[in-house]
């Protein structure tokens, strides 16, 4: 299977041919792919070097000319190196664009710590009016690109990661999906987490909702799938643990309520190796996952 | 001179618009550091009005250096962009302006400004987003402090600026010497070996500003270096 990443450059390749407003900003990361659009489209495929305050300011420079940028680079030199511009340049200025990260939160596990950026979601959450989409599957991932570019001048973030699920679920850019139905209690797995969570609540009488839009939070949907009683409620992120549970808390206010939120621990591992090693390391395999959430429920 | 529906300002106003802000009309060097440059650049260079302030070709002013915005908002108060009755309200909690303007609350405003280092990135995008937008005509101006360029965001931006050749992209260095580890001449250098054309002029020389504002700069960026009283000396003659 190609990976979400396989996809960028040939879907921002087609919607640059689409329309006059997109552009395109790189910060050398992922070039390769944009040859031919650099070639077509010389003034809206813009590589800036190695520069990542200048991808992101620059970003929000050609939205302030009227253009609609898509900002792509690993997560890590995204989100959390030039936070301060996401911040003042995009949400300050009051412009819209589309940030695309790759590498999320350990898809290169040997490349260690420095390219690992469980903590996106988490950071963007401190900001007001971002989407954020969690494509679990190249297809979503697509859709979901598409869907971010041409939202007007939403502020908008697209994690792609290599972590996927095996086969691709309909999505809509807004609201979670209802995978299983049961009573006692309701997970919800976001993106790649899908599959992991699908085998870990095998044979469990609970719903499991599937989340790719998770900001804003679909708290109408959580709602409705908990019902009207007292709810107890899993997050499997495929980011740092516990970045929507205050979502979730706040979308239960009127209810009584638990929340696990499962995902990537804060504790650095300082290992390299495989995905699959990580996601056992931070407990998120199906194995694992079972025993948190059946604890949970009791 | 620039008429508006109320007044027809010159520059010999604009100490009593800063008093408006600052309740009082003597100004030292550091309040006032900007003004000749931005008077000139106003009333000479920029082809924007309050009419065309949302024009997709006007030419672009955008303040980096967001600190001590006073003789800013009387430089826009004086051609129009704003009322003048606003002045006064400076910095209170009902105002428009602040001690750092907000692009989205200050008519005439490219940029909100106030954390150093963010303008001269901003106006890459612009002038690259003009570019896209087949608008090869407007020019881009961002105005930053010599401090200011302490900060590497702004090197980001310069050391791409040059090879690219934003020549729509045009930067003035307020010089006042705040900058605690300069080297002299260092400012126009480093400019220049990103590719830049550099003119380091008087910044309180109207005329000297206008040339170095109009200077040919074909197929690269242009910044200017104007240098008025170091900061220090607030008030008093420079000595050297």
């Amino acid at each position: 299977m190609d990976t979400m990443r396989d996809r960028f450059a040939p879907v921002m390749t087609r919607l640059l041919d689409e329309d006059p407003r997109v552009a395109v900003v790189l910060a050398e990361i992922g070039k390769d792919g944009f040859k031919e659009a650099m070639r077509a489209h010389p003034d809206r495929v813009i590589n800036v070097g190695i520069r990542e305050q200048l991808l992101v300011g620059a970003g929000a420079g050609l939205a302030l000319a009227g253009l609609r940028p898509v900002v792509h680079t690993f997560a890590s030199f995204l989100v959390e190196r030039p936070f301060e511009q996401i911040k003042l340049d995009f949400g300050h200025q009051d412009v819209g664009g589309v940030l695309v990260s790759a590498a999320a939160s350990f898809d290169w596990p040997e490349g260690g710590f420095t390219h690992m950026s469980p903590g996106d979601v988490a950071l963007l959450d401190t900001l007001d009016d971002w989407t954020v989409h969690v494509p679990g599957h190249p297809d979503e991932a697509e859709a979901l690109l598409r869907h971010g570019v041409g939202a007007g001048d939403d502020k908008v973030y697209v994690r792609l990661s290599v972590q996927a699920n095996a086969s691709p679920m309909p999505v809509d850019g807004a609201r979670f999906l209802t995978v299983r139905e049961g009573r006692r209690g309701v997970v919800v797995a976001v993106g790649p987490m899908l599959e992991q969570v699908l085998a870990a609540t095998e044979g469990l009488d609970v719903t499991v909702l599937y989340a790719t839009t998770v900001r804003p939070f679909d708290a109408v949907g959580l709602r409705r799938a908990v019902g009207g009683g007292a709810a107890d409620v899993v997050l499997v992120e495929p980011y740092l643990a516990g970045t929507s549970t205050a979502a979730a808390n706040d979308a239960l206010v009127e209810v009584p309520h638990r929340v696990l939120g499962l995902g990537v621990g804060r504790r650095e591992l300082r290992r390299y190796g495989r995905l699959d090693e990580h996601v056992r390391a931070h407990g998120l395999d199906a194995g694992s996952l079972r025993g948190r959430i059946e604890g949970f429920l009791g | 001179m620039t008429t508006t529906t109320e007044h027809t300002f010159t520059y010999a106003d604009l100490p009593r618009l800063m008093g408006l802000m600052t309740g009082d009309e003597k100004h030292g060097p550091a309040a006032t550091s900007t003004l000749d440059a931005l008077w000139v650049l106003y009333d000479r260079v920029l082809r924007v009005t309050p009419a065309r302030a949302d024009a997709p070709d006007r030419d672009r002013f955008l303040l980096s250096k967001g600190h001590g915005p006073m003789a800013y908002y009387a430089v826009l108060a004086a051609k129009g962009f704003l009322p003048v009755d606003w002045l006064e309200g400076f910095g209170a909690y009902d105002s428009p302006l602040g001690h750092h303007p907000d692009r989205v609350l200050v008519p005439g405003a490219e940029i909100g400004s106030g954390s150093l280092g963010h303008g001269l990135p901003l106006a890459v995008g612009t002038a690259l987003g003009l570019r896209a937008r087949g608008l090869t005509d407007p020019s881009v101006w961002v105005l930053v402090g010599d401090a200011e360029l302490d900060e590497g965001s702004n090197h980001e931006a310069i050391a791409y600026a040059g090879p690219a050749g934003l020549d729509r992209l045009h930067t003035l260095v307020i010089d006042n010497a705040s900058a605690s580890f300069a080297r002299p001449g260092g400012i126009a250098a480093r400019f220049e070996a990103a590719g830049w054309s550099a003119v380091t002029v008087d910044g309180r020389d109207h005329e000297a500003l206008y040339a170095a504002f109009t200077a040919p700069h074909a197929g690269r960026p242009h910044v200017v270096v104007a240098r008025v009283e170091a900061k220090e000396f607030a008030g008093e003659p420079k000595s050297a």
